[in-house]
């Protein structure tokens, strides 16, 4: 019991980290965390033969980050404002990139190295918040569309356009602080 | 259009992550990448971004 609780206590750092990059509320992601922590300590039973802690932990934390995006969404369901700038940024008026996107050399080898995942976090807590949030829920969380649509409060259409203002700013970020030109 | 721009395939392209596209979508994209070197790689890269985006989940890095 006492070495089940050290191990579920070890992974805390690591769920608070997670549940951060989905939230953006410091608050609402260790109280997230905090009810993982205890509905895990409450059901070590259900972990057993279970080979994997942290999977097993993120599942249950997923839940609570679910339960709390709601609780969220119902308080405050403001959208971001518009930031259609780095779209007419991106392209003319024909609609012809400005600046095409040149290929990235060997981008896997970066998926070797921290350094890249600090810049990549780095990118992530740069965007608007419910831009990040349709993205997180849409990658982490593994939400189909309709049901990120539903959460957030907003339209079909205004979720295709948040997953991908988010994706392109990733891809900005990424190549002005990662992939130098 | 049987010509999309770049901005529309873009566009197409991310929603390739989120939905199976249409026929004529599909095609629209198709015979645009074969020509479009900046598009191409903007595909490249959302593909990488979610691979990134997932290994990042993991911890394992």
């Amino acid at each position: 019991m006492e070495d089940f609780r050290s191990r579920v206590e070890a992974e805390r750092a690591y769920l608070l980290r997670y549940a951060s990059r989905q939230l953006r509320d410091r608050h609402a992601a260790e109280d997230a965390v905090q009810e993982t922590l205890l509905a895990a300590l409450a059901g070590e039973a259900a972990f057993a033969g279970r080979s994997n802690l942290r999977t097993w932990l993120t599942g249950i934390l997923k839940h609570k980050i679910i339960d709390a995006i709601r609780r969220a969404s119902r308080e405050a369901p403001a959208p971001d404002p518009d930031t259609s700038d780095l779209e007419s940024a991106s392209f003319d008026r024909s609609g012809h990139w400005v600046d095409p996107p040149s290929a990235w050399p060997d981008p896997d080898a970066s998926l070797e190295q921290s350094q890249f995942f600090a810049v990549l976090e780095r990118c992530l807590e740069r965007l608007p918040a419910k831009t990040a949030q349709a993205f997180m829920m849409r990658e982490h969380l593994g939400f189909e569309t309709a049901d990120i649509c539903k959460e957030l409060g907003v339209t079909a259409t205004h979720c295709w356009v948040l997953l991908y203002r988010a994706r392109a700013a990733l891809r900005e970020c990424l190549q002005a602080n990662w992939f130098q030109k | 259009m049987i010509f999309p721009s770049c901005k529309e395939v873009s566009h197409l392209v991310s929603q390739g992550l989120d939905r199976r596209l249409g026929l004529a979508e599909r095609v629209r994209l198709r015979v645009h990448l074969a020509i479009c070197d900046g598009c191409t790689n903007f595909k490249r890269q959302m593909e990488f971004l979610r691979r990134a985006v997932k290994k990042l989940e993991s911890g394992n890095f």
